[in-house]
């Protein structure tokens, strides 16, 4: 069964209606929040808890637990709640939606979040390309401060939250939440190492906790139907539904909210026209966003969208972008781009990263030439290895397992190239 | 590119209206907490310069401005200016095409709209700014408009769902001095599917 | 306390305490670059990777806490790998250019790839280049060889207060530079060679010079000021070629100051390498026989009282006393060392001594700084004070011209002497007040009263106490302290010897004053060993040994003795300072009863207990809160600061061809400059 648009947490996605607070409040948003904040911190990340929700930045961690390391009692230190808009991950485009199209369900949901981790203030960390964007959120912020939603006494509950915009100024790095508080303190976007943890050590030294905008806007909702109704999506520990952005090689490319769990091909061949060509001219699918191993169609054809499933492939859900490639596609020339990307976006602190990344690339580029030994497919393979868990961030894991996954899935068509390379340039040299 | 190669202007001051938005930047962060405003000043430069000279860069003098402002060591500033990659530590064209060359929007044919860039832009390549000084062209990494890819960011605005021909008639736009309406090139409202939503489509909506 | 098991062998670490400090507690050695255990973790260059049970990645033992009951694995395949891992990706971008690299043979970077490099490279790609940065005349760049572990970004920001370093752009672009192209503006900059683990930072003025194996290494301590920075004179044949701090944690810990470091150039020019003696008003060269004839012809002829000697800024503790004798010998009690005018009281230790001690700072709660620019004349206790500062809650309150910058914040109370009290109720709020009075500060008619107004308020603020002796008085070079402790001040003051009272003068280093205030008729005897303004004033010249050439004990600000050896021979028919007094003294018929410097020492230890501890300093509170005699009111002119150039502060630095390059470079402090 398809998900019904009632039961769509994001009911102006596409903006056919407008975003303000009118319009939002018609939609359901800001629908009795203060009973909502009434309920009190524990039954808030309770029922967060048994949503089942987790994150939607990539990670996929549970949101309830995160929320309750936050200090119950403060030691004199406020604590912050950050939202991390930065979407920067190479086939994701749904936080852009919602806070363009729908930014109250964020904003309510910043109010219920900050209450629940005992926050004073929130900052929304987006990106900096996304200029349109934060215009509109901080009109859309402006809005619910006038109507007495938040600042001092928010919605009439007698807790006092502040939400403020800060942009971003170009670096996909800043995604990292250490790298993001770090940039939101006023430096590079460099990760800090861990622990301490940000709930013990975050902004300014304070308690903090960095969430996707998808995983707080998704929580007004939850709290106003149950969990079990946000739970009954998807198979268990899978729950709810899902903003998945579906491009490539597809014949009608689209963001769209659906159930968790949904599989793949029905995920796209429902929302976005099927592939190109039909399901048969596909190649392979980059399933959650830049950083997961692609699939090659044999596993597409019945794998379902959810952590569990893609991560029992060797790959994972990650932001949900789903980047289709048809047969027409050079997938190496499609991965090296990638290698190409986080080279780019290596912020340079961790020896691996900092020279790792361009080895790969510039490995990467050779082999879409097929400009290279055989033997190099392995020192390539060996390469992602020794980058791989042996940094303070997951930026470089993200940056070589694409690569993984290609030679994983595609060795014989490197090896293919190679060898076309090989005997294109015997035969120039032996004219 | 450690250090400047260009005319660097000789000082830098903040405008009447760059003044009025500091001012609203910097009571967004605590007391002592300033630096967390460079990025928003670096902007609030950039702007400035454009508004001033027609384009939009970041002066070494304008970070030390920034530094002495929030009580930072000029190199912390210089860090942020140059790790970022939105700010022009050089100068640039007056509109700053920026294609979008990732993955996603090169398999629906970004590299058509950078010959586009080229061809009607008058450009080498990325990295070059037009004779004319109207463009300055550069490959970005992905902007996260993947689903009305391919990509190309004017300024501040996104022109989506771009082919060879529609590039070309954004650029000749901008040549004339018109600003056309940032969006889909194909006539989608946004992010729902091309040719009509698949969801969200109000058929159930009581 | 943390139990923690390190491939099998059972430390106890201090809970928060790393794994890497657990693992080296366990023997266990742990490579490293970016790694400084006197600097913020950075964690960056991921070399010292280990395995920790139950963590599912290798950490970095640098910056991972440890926690009871944790087992650390240090030798496991996946280190292993990690590591060579990590030396691969380091050595891609790196050249391979150690035969020209003065870092080679001391370079972490060379001795890592032994135990975790490849024999032969996989990295076929083109291999990154940086373009070299000009940071000034002491530090020499490579920059294509720096391995971005942020050390040095580190060391300018954090030691050293001057937060000039950075690393711009990002990635594989990230570059470490000023951005900017300047000179760094720390005293302190020498240290970056030393932190820096690979060639990118290297000295210039060694450049090309030697390679450390060919060195000979001589201990001794930095005269060029009080701080007494331990330090190591790397010599070969007839010349230093460099000098490099140790550790010591009570003193510098591991750091020095430029002008100690990159001096040494000086020791080859203007020396005066054989006596000389006047003759019809011209300095003519002679023998020491000659010399020594002249000089006893002349004292002969004078009644006791009208014989003194001064000793300055860089004479040895064994000199001075053999001096002291030589005088006690002839009769005459006329000594002073005070060869700047400094109005310091002798009366009692602690009115002249650094009571606090330099790791004592660390200690103290709140600080008033009277007319003294410690960044300046004393860079690495300076550093302490920083670190101080770092710590948190430490207000910092200055006295003295506009326009210094410590490094840290400091309050500006005022220019003179008025001033001193208006920090009084922050002081007193303090547990472990303390103040630093300058030595320039006592360069002054009224001195004497400054010094007596400093130890009340200080009395008055709570810094004297029976457990805290917050009183320090900052001395400016080497030799100053240890003739003070040695009772070098007595009879007629400098000012009257100066004046015609007395017909002879023995000056043994003494370079503090302006010669034109010695009176036309005075004899004068200058033994020392640069031909600087003094020199030229002299009757008779008799040539010393400098302090790399001698074995010698020095006295630092605190009232610690410390020794020095000789690196390298005096040039030419200069000798031992000890030695020619003793010499002069068997001549005429006086000898001292010292034929090494054995004998010497020990008689040193009878005169002072400083030095029966050597290297150590018996740190007090105070007995005994009764001041200096007062000798008049304090006036309200401004304190003056007593080096205007840094890098040119003494004979040495002022015949350093280095340090007037960084003086033209640098030029005047902007205090100063104003004036």
């Amino acid at each position: 069964m398809a998900l019904s648009d009632k039961d769509r947490i994001f009911r102006n996605l596409y903006g056919f209606q407008p975003w303000n607070l009118d319009a939002a409040r018609r939609r359901g948003n800001w629908d009795g929040t203060a009973a909502i904040l009434a309920k009190g911190r524990d039954a808030i990340i309770e029922e967060v808890k048994n949503s089942g929700l987790r994150g939607r930045g990539g990670a996929g961690f549970p949101t309830g637990m995160k929320w309750s390391f936050m200090p119950k009692q403060s030691d004199g230190r406020p604590s912050y709640l950050v939202v991390n808009a930065d979407e920067s991950e190479p086939g994701t485009c749904k936080d852009r939606d919602i806070i363009r199209h729908d930014p109250h369900t964020l904003i309510e949901g910043c109010l219920i979040a900050g209450f629940a981790m005992g926050a004073v203030a929130g900052y929304i960390y987006i990106r900096g390309e996304y200029y349109n964007e934060s215009v509109v959120l901080e009109a859309a912020i402006q809005e619910a401060y006038d109507a007495g939603l938040l600042g001092r006494n928010a919605c009439g509950s007698g807790y006092d939250f502040d939400l403020y915009v800060h942009r971003g100024a170009g670096a996909y790095i800043c995604g990292e939440e250490t790298a993001l508080i770090e940039s939101l303190e006023g430096k590079k976007g460099m990760p800090r190492l861990k622990p301490p943890f940000p709930a013990a050590v975050g902004l300014y030294g304070c308690p903090t906790t960095v969430n996707n905008v998808e995983t707080i806007a998704v929580v007004p909702e939850i709290m106003r139907r149950g969990a079990d109704w946000f739970a009954s999506f998807g198979r268990p520990k899978n729950s709810g539904t899902k903003i998945f952005c579906i491009q490539g090689h597809v014949n009608k490319p689209c963001n769209v909210e659906a159930e968790m769990s949904i599989p793949m091909r029905e995920l796209i061949e429902r929302y976005a026209g099927g592939v190109r060509g039909g399901w048969d001219n596909l190649l392979c699918v980059i399933p959650g966003g830049s950083s997961t191993p692609l699939l090659p169609k044999h596993i597409c054809d019945d794998v379902l969208m959810d952590f569990d499933a893609l991560r029992e492939h060797k790959s994972g859900l990650g932001t949900a972008g789903v980047i289709v490639m048809d047969k027409s596609t050079d997938v190496i020339k499609a991965i090296a781009r990638l290698s190409a990307f986080y080279k780019h976006e290596s912020c340079g602190q961790c020896t691996p990263c900092r020279e790792g990344m361009g080895w790969v690339k510039r490995m990467m580029d050779r082999m879409v030439e097929g400009n290279a030994e055989i033997e190099e497919i392995d020192v390539l393979e060996n390469v992602t290895r020794r980058i791989e868990g042996h940094t303070i961030c997951a930026l470089a894991d993200g940056g070589v397992w694409p690569v993984q996954g290609l030679i994983r899935h595609y060795r014989p068509l490197m090896e293919e190239r190679i060898q076309a390379y090989k005997a294109r340039h015997q035969r120039l040299a032996a004219e | 590119m450690s250090a400047p190669q260009h005319e660097e202007p000789a000082s830098f001051a903040f405008d009447a209206e760059s003044e009025a938005k500091i001012a609203t930047i910097i009571r967004r962060y605590p007391e002592g907490k300033q630096a967390s405003a460079v990025i928003p000043l670096l902007y609030v430069a950039q702007k400035q310069m454009g508004r001033q000279t027609g384009s939009a860069w970041v002066p070494r003098v304008a970070m030390d401005v920034i530094a002495e402002r929030l009580g930072m060591p000029p190199i912390r500033v210089y860090e942020v200016a140059t790790f970022y990659f939105m700010f022009n530590t050089r100068p640039i064209g007056r509109y700053h095409l920026q294609v979008c060359g990732t993955t996603p929007c090169m398999l629906r044919g970004s590299d058509e709209v950078l010959r586009a860039c080229k061809d009607a832009g008058g450009l080498k390549g990325y990295g070059d700014t037009s004779a004319d000084g109207n463009f300055t062209l550069t490959e970005v990494e992905c902007l996260g408009a993947c689903v009305n890819a391919p990509v190309l960011q004017v300024d501040d605005d996104y022109y989506e769902d771009l082919d060879y021909e529609s590039t070309v008639r954004l650029i000749e736009a901008l040549k004339r001095g018109e600003r056309p309406k940032p969006g889909s090139a194909i006539g989608r409202h946004s992010s729902e599917a091309a040719g009509g939503a698949t969801a969200l489509t109000g058929a159930e909506q009581d | 306390m943390a139990k923690v098991t390190v491939d099998g062998i059972e430390v106890e670490v201090p809970n928060g305490a790393s794994v890497l400090q657990a693992c080296e507690a366990a023997g266990k050695e742990i490579p490293r670059f970016c790694y400084h255990e006197r600097l913020s973790v950075a964690g960056n260059c991921r070399m010292c990777l280990v395995e920790v049970e139950r963590a599912p990645k290798p950490v970095a033992s640098c910056a991972y806490p440890v926690a009871d009951g944790m087992k650390v694995f240090t030798d496991t395949p996946v280190v292993r790998n990690a590591r060579r891992g990590v030396m691969e990706f380091l050595l891609i971008n790196h050249p391979l250019d150690c035969p020209i690299c003065d870092q080679g043979g001391e370079c972490d970077l060379q001795d890592q790839a032994y135990a975790y490099g490849h024999d032969t490279s996989r990295y076929g790609e083109p291999k990154r280049a940086v373009k070299d940065k000009d940071i000034g005349p002491l530090i020499k760049t490579v920059m294509t060889r720096c391995i971005q572990c942020t050390r040095c970004v580190r060391f300018a920001a954090e030691v050293a207060g001057t937060p000039e370093l950075g690393g711009t752009n990002r990635g594989e672009n990230m570059e470490i530079g000023t951005y900017v192209e300047k000179a760094l503006t720390s005293e302190l900059s020498g240290n970056l060679i030393d932190i820096c683990p690979v060639g990118a930072l290297t000295s210039r003025p060694y450049a090309f010079v030697s390679r450390p194996w060919e060195l000979t290494k001589t201990d001794s301590i930095d005269v060029l000021d009080a701080v007494g920075a331990n330090i190591r004179v790397d010599a070969r044949g007839p010349e230093v070629l460099r000098i490099i701090p140790r550790i010591n944690e009570a003193v510098n810990e591991e750091w020095m100051a430029d002008r100690g470091r990159f001096s040494f150039d000086g020791l080859k020019r203007r020396r005066l390498d054989r006596p000389w003696v006047r003759k019809d008003g011209k300095l003519v060269a002679a023998t020491w026989p000659e010399a020594f004839a002249a000089i006893a012809t002349r004292l002969a002829a004078l009644p006791p009282e009208r014989i003194g000697a001064i000793a300055g800024a860089l004479a040895d503790a064994e000199s001075t006393l053999v001096l002291k004798e030589l005088m006690a010998a002839y009769g005459s009690n006329n000594l002073d060392c005070r060869d700047d005018f400094a109005a310091i009281d002798a009366g009692r230790p602690d009115f002249w001594r650094f009571n606090t001690t330099i790791a004592g700072i660390e200690e103290a709660d709140a600080l008033l700084i009277i007319g003294s620019d410690v960044r300046r004349e004393a860079p690495v206790l300076n550093a302490r004070i920083r670190k101080r500062w770092t710590a948190g809650k430490f207000p910092v309150g200055f006295v003295g011209p506009r326009g210094v910058d410590l490094t840290y914040p400091a309050r500006h109370m005022g220019e003179g002497p008025a001033a001193m009290r208006a920090f009084s109720e922050t002081l007193k709020a303090a547990q472990k007040p303390m103040i630093i009075l300058g030595r320039g500060a006592l360069r002054r008619p009224d001195g004497p009263a400054v010094l007596a107004a400093a130890w009340s308020l200080a009395a008055d603020v709570g810094a004297l106490k029976p457990d805290w002796h917050g009183f320090n008085l900052l001395h400016l070079f080497g030799g100053q302290v240890g003739a003070l402790e040695l009772g070098f001040v007595s009879g007629k003051p400098l000012a009257e010897m100066l004046a015609g009272g007395v017909g002879a003068l023995w000056l043994l280093n003494a370079d503090g004053f302006d010669p034109a205030r010695i009176a036309a008729d005075t004899f004068v005897i200058y033994q020392g060993h640069h031909g600087d303004a003094m020199a030229s004033r002299a009757d008779v010249i008799l040539p010393g040994a400098a302090y790399t050439e001698k074995d010698a004990t020095w006295v630092n600000t605190e009232g610690r003795a410390q020794r020095g050896h000789r690196a390298i021979f005096p040039p030419g028919e200069a000798k031992e300072d000890w030695r020619i007094i003793r010499a002069f003294s068997e001549g005429v018929g006086k000898a001292l009863p010292y034929d090494d410097i054995g004998a010497i020492r020990a008689r040193l230890a009878e005169v002072s207990p400083v030095f029966a501890r050597v290297g150590e300093v018996a740190r007090t509170g105070c007995a005994d809160i009764t001041g200096p005699a007062a000798g008049g009111e304090v006036s309200d002119a401004p304190f003056v600061l007593p080096i205007p150039v840094y890098h040119q502060a003494d004979v040495i630095s002022r015949a350093s061809e280095v340090m007037a390059t960084c003086a033209a470079v640098y030029g005047p402090q902007p205090a100063l400059a104003a004036e």
